[in-house]
């Protein structure tokens, strides 16, 4: 560990408490969270020089439209959008910046609206036509959740998984999401039917949207947004809390191949170099965010990042505890996740901002004394187009 | 008869695979320098960046590599059909194509991963492009 790097820290986090906002703009989130994040940092809006933005906020404009919003004059912008996973390539970059000196106060920022807006993200169906790939495939109506749906389906036809092994992500997941307030009220206002408990029957039992997968184990649809400081190590020593250190990254993409293998993610590429840089094993982490847009993509990245074997993870998420109050060694989605807390369409920000809370001790579902977390996003469609975005965190 | 969203074009990487669909083939690609099997359609080998590729009509055999069956959507031209199939067809060919899978009465039950199925250019209410799904053999 003696060369585990020390470079970059998180130091500012805010999420947005609600996830039905009919009183903000998507914008008017960014903005605030981000003085939100400096607040808990102790820093300055005048400190802020870099900038990392996915084109969020409802037609913000990326990180040129945000500074102009912002009021700020970075010297570095970057505007990587690559799906739910983009908040985990910009920490990955504003580490690479901060570490090359050309930064010294970075700004993650996320804002959507689409509850309010009630935008059918999984349900709407295919892009357009008009280009290489929409030609080809919004004839056929396939919907966001059916090409998940097809990840699953060939999973359990490759290694035996079964429903009821994926239901356990989202009875723990929804364990962890009741004893957050933010997440019960999410839950209530968006109408959940039954803001409680959940049991495997609960899951199974619930309509299936695209076979395999039932309605318990997709995410739902929220508002939400959240803004993440990283700062360099000279300015995370004087920062109000203990630095949350980013000490591994990885990035990663996949995409339809011939003859490929659909239940392997980009993250069996991210996390080998994540991993690789933080000088840790899976073994030895504590905490895993992984994106939950539905139950198979975190069995899936559980695989790739190296909890589990490929085609194990039915077996580890049913029988390994994965919920804070259990034995198991690995504790996930501790917020609630995007099954139970929230996901306005790209929740990357929110693995990074429960990972720094879980480092520092803040959680509503802490793992007492938890060292090393994982924050993996997937972005774009598991099935077909995606990106895999691993980071490693430590604690001071 | 359905009514399926019709391609968009021109479009030029597309444009000879929909031209191949209206005369009754399904076309894919093979790159003259290194073999390649290409596809989705472009104007470039996706191993080795060759722009000498050659056009070719599949026999339209296949597999079900993976499949699943809508039951919600909000698109306008499927909102109505009750649950239907997507799925992904390796052909004997090489190459590994979205679509769907007809013919079945229940397809929440009859479509098996490894199934064997041909194509069919499905005709459709408006448009003048027919759409290539598949039915089991």
């Amino acid at each position: 560990m003696a060369n585990q790097r020390r470079d970059a820290a998180i130091v500012g986090i805010y999420e947005w408490p609600k996830r039905v906002d009919p009183s903000v703009s998507a914008m008017q989130m960014k903005a605030a969270s981000i003085k939100a994040a400096l607040d808990d940092a102790g820093l300055k809006w005048s400190d802020v020089d870099a900038i990392y933005d996915a084109g969020d906020g409802d037609g913000g404009g990326g990180g040129l439209g945000l500074a102009a919003y912002l009021g700020l004059k970075p010297t570095v912008i970057d505007t990587t959008q690559v799906g739910g996973s983009s908040y985990e390539f910009h920490a990955a970059h504003a580490l690479r910046d901060i570490a090359a000196g050309k930064a010294k106060v970075a700004v993650l920022s996320y804002g959507s609206k689409s509850a309010t807006r009630r935008v059918p993200i999984g349900t709407g169906g295919g892009a357009g036509g008009g280009t290489w790939s929409g030609n080809m495939e919004s004839p056929y109506g396939t919907t966001l959740i059916a090409n998940y749906a097809m990840v699953a389906n060939r999973h359990m036809h490759d290694y035996g998984t079964t429903s009821e092994q994926l239901a356990h992500i989202s009875v723990a997941t929804r364990h962890h999401a009741m004893r957050n307030p933010e997440a019960v009220q999410a839950m209530t206002d968006l109408q959940f039917v039954g803001v409680n408990e959940i049991t495997i029957d609960d899951v199974m039992s619930s309509r299936v949207i695209a076979d395999p997968l039932h309605l318990l184990e997709c995410c739902m649809v929220s508002d939400g947004g959240g803004a993440v400081i990283i700062a360099s190590a000279d300015v995370a020593r004087n920062t109000k809390k203990k630095p949350v250190w980013i000490i591994g990254s990885g990035e990663a993409t996949k995409y339809r191949e011939n003859g490929s293998d659909i239940t392997t993610s980009a993250g069996a590429q991210s996390a080998p170099l994540a991993f690789g840089e933080a000088q840790v094993s899976p073994s030895e982490i504590d905490i895993a965010m992984i994106y939950d847009s539905f139950t198979i993509t975190v069995a899936v990245c559980l695989e790739d990042l190296g909890f589990c074997k490929k085609g194990e993870a039915g077996p580890f998420v049913s029988t390994s505890g994965i919920a804070f109050d259990e034995p198991g060694k690995l504790t996930l989605n501790t917020d609630g996740g995007g099954l139970s807390s929230n996901h306005p369409g790209m929740r990357g920000i929110f693995l990074l901002l429960e990972a720094a809370r879980q480092l520092r001790g803040e959680s509503t579902s802490q793992v007492p004394g938890a060292k090393l977390a994982v924050s993996h996003g997937n972005g774009g469609l598991l099935g077909g187009t995606h990106t895999g975005g691993t980071v490693i965190l430590a604690a001071d | 008869m359905p009514n399926r969203p019709q391609p968009d074009l021109p479009e030029h990487d597309t444009a000879a695979f929909w031209e191949g669909v209206k005369a009754g083939e399904l076309r894919y690609q093979t790159c003259n320098d290194c073999k390649e099997v290409v596809f989705t359609p472009r104007a470039h080998c996706t191993a080795c960046g060759s722009g000498k590729l050659t056009t070719k009509a599949a026999k339209g055999t296949g597999t079900v590599y993976t499949y699943s069956v809508v039951r919600q959507s909000r698109h306008p031209n499927f909102a109505d059909l009750g649950a239907y199939s997507v799925a992904y067809v390796d052909l004997d060919e090489g190459f590994r194509m979205l679509s769907s899978i007809v013919g079945v009465n229940d397809p929440t039950t009859e479509i098996k991963i490894g199934m064997p199925v041909k194509v069919e250019f499905e005709k459709q209410d408006t448009g003048d492009y027919p759409i290539p799904v598949f039915r089991p053999v």
